[in-house]
């Protein structure tokens, strides 16, 4: 398989700053010179609120935060007339392998500032709240003074620009729960509770913090507007392919030669990410797998076939039943044991699942369980099936998790993906391996 | 939901048509499926919902299927919609039911042969049910040490629980104490309270009773009894007014458990503590069982022949030599109605005289309590305002204090607060103005209930007690008549004394004949049956003792009433009781105040006698006979009706039932309350019967302990099959005779007196009771005994500063009637000037300082130093 | 007798004062009482409980759900090594080994293994009250820890709060 690098760029949006000035990108003065802030003045100058959601709804933008749901459609489920209205900042980045929004923080916090001024004007919000995971010390420190310093030059607080709207922002740190990034969870946590997510209905639109309409968005979300803003929503939608509009942060990890985070257009294939922009596979090696939109998702192989699929969100899980979640991409050479990967991705959804739902709580432990001693020498031949079995008591069907459920969230669910995987792609190596631990251990 | 939703959805009668698992039904919109279901007979199964609380589609158990729907939803958090298909036993459903019964196992001990809940527990059932064969789980179970002690009352096995959450949402939505939680997380999570303190809830019970499994279990039942060596009655709780319904069980004739029956009218299915574990006093080794007449010093069993006559003879002998006036009843609160009305004939229709009182001037007055306008429990959900007058509710009818909490959080019905000090509730209220004992309510007050009750319809109900037994009851009134001359209100009145309102009903008050009629006005409707009626009314508790003090009083008759530790003022009641000739112990105990006892006729308890009994909102129900009592104790009525024989009337009824048809007969207020009715309506009367006909549900199942499915004893609500009568009642049949007077009406015009100003040096005592009061049924139920609070006076932190003493100090307090010596404790709760503290049996504190004489007690405190 | 000191007490009043419901300040709080105590103790909640108008068992049930939050006294020193899959296939379980084992005698320090940090473009990665450290070795992480004890490095408090 010819693995020389092809020749490609990425295309640089919400990452433009970060790169231009790795010394200041994250100061106000550093920023303000690289034209932080003059889509919002332009907006607020507009003063037309609906516009906003017009240029995003045209921009056909979708979340970043691993649904992908459109984002203006989602602001445009708030109630009309109900007030006060929440906007609240998912920031509690915890999907393994995923470190965009952690870069955003860091290197670019007056981007998120500027979006969620913009997005809060938009849907008539006056007190946004940024949930950073708590892990997260330094994305913290910055977003909180650039949140200080964007109040002392008035993009922030009483009265932005004279333009008569109030908007200020409260960062609130999270405390090692990946759990808390599921949006409801995440909601409860804000409230001071354990970070379980809530029954849907009623959805957060119609009642989410403090029992208000609210509006969840991702950090690469929001941090992504000011530009379609400045773009304007139509140009915006000219990259990317279908329903995939625009630009995304690939987070590339694992046994590439140049892991990172690599801002592309969508519909890239998987071959020029990880070989053009990521560098290969270390020493030449072939993949023998990579999970192509985070832990929950399900795998694809090194295969001509699955490296050349378009980076497109719907594509990819009509015709793989994967996702491109958020943007994580983990890639294993052929040194890699994918019972082991299956082990350690099972035994953190164990330790994460919040415990509310019976199949989660028990079914994410007793999987775990049975990988450990697959992945240690200890497995029985009977053992896969046994996993399939309860793992399609909390993903019914097993082959489509984690997009079915016993549960209230997909995390549960999540953990079955790699027991999908390994039916899918490597049953009878597993088989084989099974038979002869039972062998050894007879 | 606030209560205009309510009604806006109430209004509205349209049905939405369901069909689940093939059957079709009409339900209400909005209602949960699980519910809606179950109430048409198809039972989805669930762990973690029960339809008293919210829904928290925690365990999944209840998944169900819904055509043209995505994935599988909660039956338990989905509301129904008009031709909505959903499947609860496709396929997928059963393969999914049974996934989460194999999770919910994989950790559980499976000791059901150790376990309290063997035999009636809802996982063991729905395994055998639904659930897969040998296990598969082959890895190591979790561990934990086990049991955990949560409180004195309730202990925690962590491997049996299934994290269903409602032990934890009980505590939270349903009693407000949020004493424990949740710890950890994912499968580590557990059940747990917070380090030293304890889960200590007046309703810890109920949770040991909704637990699906044996994860909560109840020290005084643990391993006591199982479930298939237990037999069971239905019965009513009388340890406060309120009671709640419940199943009583025992085991080789010991009371063993009070369960908790789920009726809407009245207690939803909970218990309080006391009421639920308050059973071991009937079985406690101090009980008198046998008749005793005094020799000497001390006392000697005699036969009843020989207890009787000499009984007899004493009331003979004082109604020859000094009038039937010389001769006082009181007490009759404890028993039945059927005990208090053959008391209240014997006195009033045989021996002649009124001075009889069921309240020992620690309630209300009759001519209040009898004549007021009065409202039902449930009342309370549709109010536009609850007026808390005079009472911290938990302390003293704990059940009703959850229905006020349920109509404030969850139906918004607003609360004004006018106890004199802080209370559970206080921070929720609407209004709160603290009312000074014997100062009239403020007139802002009107304003602020005109406020809170703009737009909402319904009565304002008005909870009037005696939670103040420092001041007058004349205060409460007042504030009552007052109350009720500005707004259009009815009346609870919350007093303490489990069948008080059936005793005062039953004639057992001075001034009343049985049926809340006038002496004046009912003397000729009594004449035939009772033709010694007197003339004159007679004198209430209070002024009976000090007549006995003064020795007008020759012979007192004492109906399970100990004076002393119940009357108020102790050293009123003990300058009586020395005073009298005679007194007779009609009682199951010894005290105090029957230790001078010339005869004591021993008296059956709570759990030994069937009977009927009435609650504070005048609904009369029955309380059924589980245990034969020890020795020979009878029935009050008994008692009174062989006295009466050996007086020279013969009252002709042989059995309790006939007893309550005899006061259906001749009660004005209680006609048409037949034994056959009480027994065939499901949540009993309420009286005037006639006023009530539409609200009356026949039984038509008996009492069954079962769940839904047929399995274990119910850790759904326990409920009675019942239905409105197909043709209504004939009033007529129900009323009282055209002849019969006239009940009676308490005049709300009428004034009355201010207390004196309080001046600026002293404290104005407030003294209640709490739950755990040291009564009788505490002091000899040593589970509970263990709960009763240190006496301590409560007072606001500059009370404290001016008085110079640390709170956990020692003050001397002065009242009139002398000094004491109390702990005292700083509490914001308690409004500057005011001095709370709880009135206690053993520690007689409060008792001694208090003035029966006095309309309020101003208290001088100083500090030792 | 209070356990936040007073300029504690001062900054946990500006935090209640964000929120529009008190409880929302558990978690905020509960990291400050770690910023001043090194763990979060049962006094620590017991006030927390005080000042959010919630009971200590709410402030249990839901400070237990946390990891961050220390409910027994751990070190001066977290060290938080991540073994999540990126980390797993290039080393990061030698690292955790290597400082558990180096550090098992000294109380000062505590290890613990956590989940993906979010660093992996650097793995194996670990944490040392909070500030990150990437493509580490057994050898570079002892280093790292080492020079946070002698000071060559500040470290964080134990919540990450940065120390004046
Ligand atoms: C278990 C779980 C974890 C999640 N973690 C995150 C996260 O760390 N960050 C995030 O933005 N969204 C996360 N999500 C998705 C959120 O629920 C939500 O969809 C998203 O924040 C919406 O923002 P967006 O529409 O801008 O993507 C998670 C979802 C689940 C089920
Ligand atoms: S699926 Fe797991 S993590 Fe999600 S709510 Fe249920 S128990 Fe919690
Ligand atoms: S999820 Fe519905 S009963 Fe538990």
């Amino acid at each position: 398989m010819p693995s020389a690098a092809p020749e490609v760029n990425e295309t640089r949006i919400v990452t433009t700053r970060l790169h231009d000035r790795p010394d200041d990108s994250w100061t106000i003065d550093g920023a303000i010179a690289s034209g932080a802030y003059e889509s919002l003045r332009a907006v607020l100058t507009k003063g037309d609120a609906a516009d906003v959601q017009e240029q995003v709804k045209l921009s056909g933008l979708r979340g970043r935060g691993g649904a992908g749901f459109p984002t203006a459609t989602k602001w445009s489920f708030l109630p009309p007339d109900s007030f006060p209205r929440y906007l609240v900042v998912n920031a509690d980045e915890g999907e393994p392998s995923t470190f965009k929004d952690r870069m955003l923080l860091e290197r670019d916090p007056h981007q998120l500032v500027e979006g969620i001024a913009i997005a809060s004007y938009s849907v008539q919000c006056n007190v946004a709240f940024v949930y950073v995971r708590g892990e997260f010390a330094l994305g913290y420190e910055r977003l909180t003074r650039a949140i200080d310093d964007a109040r002392s030059k008035g993009f922030l607080g009483r009265n932005i620009l004279g333009s008569g709207f109030d908007c200020d922002i409260v960062v609130h740190r999270g405390a090692g729960a990946y759990i808390c990034g599921e949006e409801t969870a995440l909601l409860e946590s804000l409230e001071g509770e354990r970070g379980m997510p809530r029954i849907r209905p009623p959805f957060p639109a119609i009642e989410g913090l403090y029992a208000k309409p609210t509006v969840v968005n991702n950090v690469e979300t929001l941090s992504t507007v000011p530009h379609i803003m400045r773009m304007g929503g139509e140009e915006y939608a000219k990259l990317g392919v279908n329903r995939s509009t625009g630009t995304r942060i690939f987070s590339v990890s694992g046994h590439v030669n140049r892991p990172g985070n690599y801002e592309v257009e969508l519909g890239m294939t998987f071959r020029d990410l990880l070989y053009g922009l990521a560098g290969g596979i270390r020493d030449d090696r072939k993949i023998k797998f990579f999970i192509p939109g985070g832990a929950s998702s399900q795998w694809l192989t090194g295969s001509d076939e699955h490296l050349d699929a378009p980076l497109d969100m719907d594509f990819v899980q009509q015709t793989y039943g994967v996702m491109l979640g958020s943007g994580a991409v983990m890639v294993f050479d052929e040194t890699v044991d994918p019972v082991l990967v299956a082990w350690r991705l099972a035994k953190f959804f164990a330790h994460e699942s919040c415990g509310k739902c019976t199949p989660c709580r028990e079914g994410t432990g007793w999987i775990e369980k049975v990988l450990y001693r697959m992945s240690h020498g200890l497995g029985r031949p009977e053992d896969l099936d046994l996993l399939i079995s309860v793992g399609g008591n909390i993903s019914p069907g097993v082959s489509n998790a984690p997009f079915v459920q016993t549960t209230i969230c997909p995390l549960g669910p999540s953990a079955v993906s790699c027991i999908a995987s390994i039916d899918k792609f490597f049953r009878a190596e597993v088989l084989e391996r099974l038979r002869n631990d039972a062998g050894v251990h007879a | 939901m606030t209560a205009t939703e309510s009604e806006a959805t109430g209004a509205k009668k349209t049905t939405v048509t369901v069909t689940v698992d093939g059957v079709t039904f009409e339900a209400e919109p909005g209602e949960l499926l699980i519910k809606a279901a179950q109430d048409n007979g198809i039972y989805i199964p669930r762990f973690c919902w029960h339809e008293r609380m919210k829904p928290v589609g925690m365990c999944r158990m209840c998944l169900v299927e819904v055509e043209g729907g995505r994935g599988f939803p909660p039956a338990c958090t989905t509301p129904v919609a008009d031709g909505m298909v959903a499947h609860s036993q496709s396929d997928a459903v059963k393969q999914i039911q049974d996934g989460v019964l194999e999770f919910l196992l994989i950790n559980h001990p499976l000791d059901c042969p150790v376990c309290d809940r063997g035999g009636e527990c809802p996982l063991q059932d729905q395994t055998l049910a639904f659930g897969p064969g040998e296990s598969r789980f082959v890895e190591e179970k979790r561990h934990f040490p086990k049991p955990i002690p949560l409180s004195e009352l309730v202990l925690l096995d962590r491997e049996r629980c299934i994290q269903c959450a409602r032990c934890i949402r009980f505590a939270d939505e349903i009693a407000g104490d949020t004493l424990i939680d949740f710890i950890d997380r994912g499968d580590r999570m557990q059940v747990l309270n917070f380090e030293e303190q304890p889960f200590d809830s007046y309703f810890s019970g109920n949770t040991v009773q909704i637990c699906p499994v044996g994860a909560l279990t109840a020290t005084q039942y643990r391993f006591r009894a199982r479930p298939w060596d237990l037999s069971t009655v239905e019965t009513s709780c009388t340890t406060c007014s309120v009671h709640c319904r419940g199943a009583v069980q025992s085991s080789s004739n010991r009371l063993v458990r009070l369960l908790a029956v789920d009726s809407e009218p009245v207690n939803h299915g909970w218990l309080c503590d006391k009421g639920r574990y308050g059973l071991e006093w009937v079985h406690s080794e101090r009980r008198v069982l046998e008749p005793q007449l005094r020799e000497g010093s001390g006392r000697r069993q005699v036969s009843w022949p020989d207890a009787l006559d000499r009984a007899a003879d004493a009331i003979e002998q004082a109604k020859n030599l000094h009038g039937a006036e010389s001769i006082a009843v009181l007490g009759g609160a404890r028993g039945t109605n059927e005990d208090a009305f053959a008391w209240a004939a014997l006195a009033k229709g045989v021996i002649g005289t009124d001075n009889v009182d069921a309240q020992l001037g620690d309630g209300l007055p009759a001519d209040f309590v009898l004549g007021m306008e009065r409202a039902e429990i449930a009342d309370l959900d549709r109010a536009s305002a609850i007026v808390v007058l005079d009472q911290d509710l938990r302390d003293q009818v704990p059940v009703l204090f959850l229905r006020v909490r349920r109509a404030m959080f969850e139906l918004g019905v607003p609360l004004v607060d006018l106890a004199p000090a802080a209370h559970p509730l206080s921070a929720h209220a609407a209004v709160v103005a603290r009312t000074i004992p014997g100062e009239s309510i403020a007139a802002s007050v009107h304003a602020e209930i005109t406020r809170v009750t703009q737009g909402r319809t319904g009565p304002v109900v008005v909870i009037a007690g005696r939670g103040n037994l420092a001041a007058s009851a004349e205060s409460v009134v007042g504030a009552a008549a007052d109350l009720a001359r500005m707004h259009d209100v009815l009346f609870l009145s919350a007093l303490r004394r489990g069948n008080v309102h059936g005793a005062l009903d039953a004639g057992l008050a001075p001034g009343f004949l049985p049926g809340r009629i006038r002496l004046a006005e009912g003397r000729a409707w009594f004449a035939d049956s009772w033709p010694n009626v007197p003339e004159q009314r007679g004198m209430d508790a209070e002024a009976i003792l000090r007549a006995a003090a003064d020795g007008k009083i020759r012979v007192l008759i004492l109906l399970g009433a100990d004076l002393v530790s119940d009357f108020p003022d102790a050293t009123l009641a003990r300058r009586a009781l020395d005073a009298i000739d005679t007194i007779i112990a009609v009682d199951g105990f010894d005290s105090e105040s029957t230790q001078r006892a010339e005869v004591f006729l021993p008296s059956t308890l709570w759990g030994e006698k069937a009977g009927t009994v009435t609650n504070l909102e005048g609904r009369v129900q029955r309380v059924g006979r589980k245990v034969a009592p020890e020795g020979t104790a009878m029935d009050d009525w008994r008692i009174a009706t062989e006295l009466a024989l050996r007086l020279g009337r013969d009252f002709d009824l042989a059995t309790v039932d006939e007893v309550t048809d005899e006061i259906a007969r001749l009660a004005p207020a209680l006609a048409g309350v037949t034994a056959e009715r009480v027994k065939r309506a499901r949540d009993g009367v309420v009286v005037p019967v006639a006023a009530h006909l539409d609200e009356i549900v026949l039984r038509t199942g008996a009492l069954s302990l079962m769940a839904d499915d047929g399995s274990g004893t119910s850790w759904d609500p326990i409920k009675v099959e019942g239905e409105v009568p197909a043709e209504p009642v004939d009033a007529a049949e129900v009323s009282a005779a055209a002849d019969a007077p006239e009940l009676h009406e308490w005049d709300r015009l009428k004034s009355h007196p201010e207390a004196p100003a309080r001046d600026a040096y002293a404290l104005r005592l407030v003294v209640g009771r709490s739950l755990y009061d040291d009564g009788r049924l505490v002091s000899e139920t040593p589970l509970l005994q263990r709960l009763v609070p240190e006496p301590a006076l409560r007072v606001h932190p500059s009370d404290l500063a001016r008085i110079g003493v640390d709170s956990g100090g020692q003050v001397k307090v002065t009242s009139t009637r002398g000094s004491q010596v109390v702990a005292v404790r700083s509490d914001a709760g308690v409004p500057a000037g005011i001095a709370c503290m709880d009135f206690s049996a053993d520690a007689l504190g409060a008792a001694l300082l208090i003035d029966a004489a006095q309309p309020v007690i101003d208290l001088r405190v100083e500090s030792l130093r | 007798m209070s356990f936040f000191d007073d300029a504690n007490l001062t900054k946990a009043k500006e935090i209640l004062a964000r929120y529009p419901r008190a409880k929302s300040a558990i978690l905020p709080l509960a990291h400050l009482a770690q910023d001043q105590n090194g763990w979060l103790s049962p006094e620590a909640m017991e006030q927390i409980a005080d000042l959010t108008g919630c009971t200590a068992a709410d402030v249990l049930g839901t400070c237990s759900f946390y990891t961050m939050f220390k409910r027994r006294p751990c070190g001066k020193l977290v060290v938080s090594v991540c073994t999540n899959v990126t980390c797993l296939v290039v080393g990061g379980p030698e690292v955790l080994d290597h400082l558990e084992e180096r550090y098992a005698t000294e109380p000062d320090v505590t290890v613990e293994e956590v989940e993906c940090l979010a660093a992996c473009g650097g793995a194996p990665a670990l944490q040392v009250n909070y500030e990150f450290h990437e493509r580490v070795s057994p050898s570079s992480a002892e280093e790292i820890v080492e020079s946070y004890k002698s000071g060559a490095r500040r470290a964080r408090t134990v919540s990450g709060a940065p120390v004046a």
